[in-house]
């Protein structure tokens, strides 16, 4: 702290430490649609163990969860039960587009889809690929990491943005 | 095998177990309900696989029933209830698929229908057509007289629309991210 008062040094660090304990501890919530799933499921099986970037332990509830995986498909009637879902996360909380499927409805191109999940909720990390190979889902949780470190979700950032009023689209 | 040879379908021999019994049956509806039977269908004659009488819309529950209970047909069990958009005037077809476990042959009833003239109920024949009647409701906007709860099954109640009609358009996006409301009448069962 300085001598004003004002705060400087010192909560930056905290911030620091937090986001390294929660980058290297994230508790996914695994919304597997379709196959998708199926590979998130390898991506978390010996072979690629993503235990070993900390993010092994799954949580079948939301409020015990801070990583949402939207692995597959999401019908348009799927999409208010997701909200829902993504609603009763904790802060902070991030998500990620597992598949072609979920981040731009994919092949689906009819009535019945979601054309990405970004319609209905804000989304951290897109992973290409129909499914995703294991490395891809590995690589993008390492970019989520960086992201992580950084300190803001995408949710954060867009109501911050909202409010100093730069946001430029919301998609 | 000759690579030419004609793979059997699930109906491929149909014809030749059948043909008596169905030519039998459709004389019999014929006497029976008369100007009730618009237009029947044969496999061979026309491009189908199992025969499709076509039906008069206020008939449909006599012939259903009958169909159903009398000896010669006893078709006990409904496989399948639904409708097509033939873009023509009357613009529907209500398809019931029937599957007779006595006999196990098969036979294709049809009414023709259009948005503003509904269709009898099935449910006092078969229960389950409830659910299947719901979802003709839903997909195609056909109404079925006597329905006790036509709602729709598939689509959010939110929906506006039928999107299994030929004019719907494919990408016709409807996305509610809020839940859809909950009749509380519903709960009390």
């Amino acid at each position: 702290m300085s001598k004003d008062g004002s705060a400087a040094y010192f909560t930056t660090r905290v911030d620091a430490v937090v986001n390294w304990a929660r980058k290297h501890s994230l508790f996914p919530l695994p919304f597997g649609t379709s196959c998708c799933g199926i590979e998130m499921m390898a991506t978390l099986c010996s072979d690629y163990d993503m235990a070993r970037f900390g993010a092994e332990a799954i949580r079948f509830s939301p409020r015990q969860a801070d990583l949402l995986i939207v692995a597959g498909i999401i019908n348009a009637k799927m999409a208010p039960v997701l909200k829902t879902v993504y609603d009763q996360m904790s802060e902070p909380k991030w998500v990620m587009s597992f598949g072609a499927c979920a981040s731009s409805g994919g092949i689906f191109n009819v009535y019945s889809v979601t054309q990405g999940i970004d319609t209905v909720i804000p989304v951290d990390v897109y992973v290409p690929g129909c499914p995703p190979a294991p490395e891809g889902v590995l690589h993008s949780l390492i970019r989520l990491q960086e992201q992580i470190q950084k300190g803001e979700t995408v949710a954060q950032r867009r109501e911050r943005q909202s409010r100093a009023g730069t946001l430029k689209s919301i998609t | 095998m000759d690579i030419n040879t004609p793979v059997p379908t699930i109906y491929g021999d149909q014809l030749e177990k059948f043909g008596e019994l169905w030519k039998k049956q459709v004389q019999t509806l014929k006497e029976k309900f008369g100007d009730a039977i618009e237009e029947v269908l044969f496999p061979k004659e026309a491009n189908t696989d199992v025969p499709i009488i076509f039906v008069q819309a206020a008939r449909i529950i006599d012939v259903l029933g009958f169909m159903k209970n009398d000896a010669g047909f006893e078709y006990g069990f409904l496989a399948d209830l639904t409708a097509t958009d033939e873009e023509s005037a009357p613009r529907f077809h209500v398809v019931y698929n029937l599957l007779s476990r006595k006999s196990m042959s098969r036979v294709r009833v049809k009414v023709r229908t259009d948005e503003e003239n509904a269709v009898p109920t099935a449910i006092s024949l078969w229960p389950a057509a409830n659910w299947a009647e719901r979802e003709v409701w839903d997909m195609f906007g056909v109404r079925f007289e006597g329905h006790p709860d036509l709602r729709r099954i598939l689509m959010d109640v939110r929906w506006e629309g039928h999107p299994l009609r030929k004019d719907y358009p494919l990408r016709g996006y409807q996305i509610f991210p809020t839940p859809e409301a909950i009749d509380p009448s519903l709960l009390n069962y």
